[in-house]
């Protein structure tokens, strides 16, 4: 059984939260008090149904405005599958939260009201979503109870979005239309007599037939170093390990590594996971690797096989997503975290923004603003070990901190 | 290697990673231990990420006096074995030195009062990272909690302002003063956490198992009779199997009826559960924004 992490994308009133309630609800995942706190808040409201939204909305500032601010996670299973939904707002204002909890999604749901079908807010939903890679995207067409289950509606709003589809950078990605009623309950767990005329799977039914291979890529694998263990016991002496975790692919036991940034050889002598010695450490998991060789490591370094070296190099192009009120301008230092690596970068070069509707670039740019996404040159003060973004998710991305208030200011993907 | 077959693997592994980078972002990181089953869990996963060394951090343990007896055992034992430095700031001293004023009445409980002791005990100690088992699933203010979330100088949470996290990337720069909050084990669920402690054999305190105790019934929920709950003398006590699925102090952590003696059948009796974990924390039922409220000021 996996986990798998779905980010939700849909404007102000499309229904996301209800969406979210009615999976919840239907896959029996919301417990008897939580239920019951939804009817007392409902009925208190005067509302004549269940506001599933009650169930995700946590914050106070939330339910006063009735809407969603910050990401939640919410977690149910079924038999299959443990799955966690990334809720973000879609409001124009928060892109850095849709950027963010997709980039720790393996999948997503762009929602649609069909009684407005694709509108700005779609454009970039779907842009942000195919910017970070997601493998698998379901379109679910929603409040098809409004539009008299309309076959005609569903396929002109699927047309819209075919139209839209063409523009993609990221072509291989699969996108799944579905039509749905989440205040209904129409084809999100449950399948519906209502539309006949749909043939497909559920929402829900969608993602429990996702096996690793729709969702994750396989790359080659990199090592960073997080932490060296040197216990300096009598019984472990010399030992020296290298923890971290293992992306993009697997490392055995004999295999030929160079250690980077000296580019030091060596072969790896034992996997640990814990007390336990294992021949392979497969991809995600958090070990400790011992080599034969003393060689010099230390946090940020990184352990890649001999044939497969990622490119060192002291500057990087990448699109980046601003997350910050304050601008990014030509000139300034940020601190680059790249994995668990940091450097110092001067901004050298912004080439231009990209409009995230699809609607083209805009050359003449002085800085960049919270939620814009740009194409930028950085100037480094160490040379890092990338993987440009397309080949390797994880060695491919980093994200910015300002260096007066720490902050996390943007995320970036390496061209 | 059968590492990431499972969920729970995954979670693992992650939860590894946390650790790893507190050890080496942070100068002087305490992992907040309440003798619960979610810091129990915190600790194996800790052994696991620093093996063969010893966990780098010590314990620290808010004491509220009104623990239940068993928790206090448990803690002490368990230090004891796995060699590692406890340290146990008490929220008696807090009232005692005219901090915080203790609450009377009906409902009156030291779980809020702790944040005063906690928040001295930081600056005390200088701690700039603070590890501890809360989850996104116990509670909805916790479902918007980051795995690092920063905490001013009084502190305090800033649910407006976050800062991202983005891919697994943890941000633990900040100022002199401010301290970062841990949550490794921030995605998983109760169920979660109960399959690991049955898959790992991790030794968990007595009340977390069907026993028989002394109780009375109010408000629908199974109150502790003890010394430290206040009972008015209608409320009858009642002797039952009783186990606790949360623990908490003893004013305000509520048990359930069950038969479940083994860990086998607690995890059955999670899974089959309709309530929710904290449906039986007596400190959640002030308010609807009640876990919001005491996350601003400073709480765990």
């Amino acid at each position: 059984m996996d986990v798998l992490k779905i980010a939700t994308a849909g404007s102000v009133d499309d229904g996301k939260s209800t969406l979210i309630g009615r999976i919840l609800y239907d896959t029996k995942s919301l417990t008897s008090d939580k239920l019951e706190a939804i009817e007392k808040t409902s009925k208190s409201k005067g509302y004549d149904y269940l506001d599933f939204s009650l169930a995700t909305d946590g914050l106070v500032a939330e339910r006063e405005q009735g809407i969603t601010i910050d990401v939640a996670h919410i977690y149910f299973s079924t038999a299959k599958k443990s799955y966690i939904i990334a809720d973000t707002p879609g409001h124009v204002e928060y892109t850095r939260n849709m950027v963010t909890g997709a980039s720790t999604s393996q999948a997503a749901i762009i929602l649609i009201d069909a009684r407005k079908g694709v509108i700005e807010q779609t454009n970039r939903h779907f842009f942000i979503n195919n910017l970070l890679r997601i493998k698998d995207v379901v379109v679910a067409i929603n409040k098809m109870d409004l539009v008299d289950y309309s076959e005609e509606t569903y396929n002109a709003i699927k047309a819209d979005f075919e139209e839209l589809m063409a523009k993609r950078d990221y072509q291989d990605q699969k996108i799944t239309f579905i039509p749905v009623s989440a205040l209904k309950g129409d084809n999100v767990v449950n399948k519906t007599d209502k539309m006949s005329w749909y043939t497909g799977p559920t929402l829900l039914d969608h993602f429990e037939a996702l096996d690793r291979k729709d969702i994750f890529n396989v790359g080659t694998p990199r090592f960073p170093v997080q932490y060296v263990i040197r216990p300096k016991t009598d019984e472990h002496h010399d030992f020296r390990g290298f923890a971290g975790k293992v992306y993009g692919g697997e490392l055995s036991v004999g295999d030929e590594v160079v250690a980077l940034p000296s580019q030091t050889r060596s072969k790896i002598k034992d996997i640990y996971f814990y007390d336990k010695k294992y021949q392979t450490a497969s991809r995600r998991s958090s070990v400790t690797i011992t080599l034969e060789d003393e060689i010099n490591i230390s946090r940020g370094d990184m352990l890649v096989r001999a044939e497969d070296l990622p490119t060192i190099d002291k500057q990087f192009t990448a699109t980046i997503s601003w997350m910050d009120s304050n601008k990014l301008t030509p000139g300034k230092k940020y601190v680059v975290q790249h994995g668990v690596n940091k450097v110092l970068a001067k901004v050298d070069n912004i080439h231009h923004k990209i409009n995230p509707d699809y609607s083209g670039i805009d050359t003449d740019v002085e800085g960049l603003g919270m939620n814009d996404i740009a194409q930028v040159t950085f100037k480094l003060n160490k040379p890092i070990f990338y993987d440009k973004f397309k080949d390797h998710r994880t060695n491919g991305s980093f994200i910015l901190i300002d260096t007066q208030t720490n902050s996390t200011v943007g995320a970036g993907f390496i061209s | 290697m059968s590492q990431d077959t499972s969920h729970i693997n995954a979670l693992e592994n992650e939860a590894i990673y946390i650790f790893r980078e507190v050890a080496a972002q942070f100068e002087k990181p305490v992992l907040l231990f309440s003798g619960g089953k979610d810091s129990i869990t915190l600790v194996r996963l800790a052994q696991k990420a620093f093996w063969p060394a010893k966990i780098p951090f010590p314990l620290m343990h808010i004491d509220t006096g009104h623990n239940f007896p068993e928790t206090i055992e448990f803690r002490d034992r368990l230090v004891e074995e796995l060699g590692l430095e406890l340290i146990v700031r008490n929220v008696q001293d807090s009232i005692d030195q005219g901090k915080v004023k203790e609450e009377s009445g009906r409902y009156s409980s030291r779980n809020s009062l702790q944040t005063t002791t906690l928040l001295d005990a930081i600056e005390e100690f200088k701690f700039d990272a603070c590890i501890g088992g809360a989850r996104r699933d116990e509670e909805k203010a916790r479902a918007k909690e980051r795995i690092f979330s920063v905490r001013d100088d009084f502190g305090q949470w800033d649910e407006r302002n976050q800062r991202p996290e983005l891919f697994d990337m943890l941000n633990g720069q900040i100022e002199l003063g401010q301290n970062v909050r841990v949550f490794p084990i921030s995605n998983w669920t109760e169920l979660d956490v109960w399959s690991y402690i049955k898959e790992e054999e991790i030794e968990i305190p007595s009340i977390y198992f069907a026993h028989k105790r002394k109780v009375f019934l109010r408000d629908g929920l199974i109150w502790s009779h003890s010394d430290y709950v206040y009972q008015e003398e209608d409320e009858e006590v009642l002797e039952r199997m009783v186990r606790f699925r949360t623990v908490g102090d003893m004013s305000c952590t509520a048990a359930v009826f069950s038969d479940a003696t083994d860990i086998e059948s607690v995890v059955e009796e999670i899974r089959d559960s309709s309530i929710s974990e904290r449906g039986a924390r007596i400190d959640d039922k002030r308010s609807e924004a009640a876990m919001e409220k005491r996350k601003q000021q400073g709480y765990f």
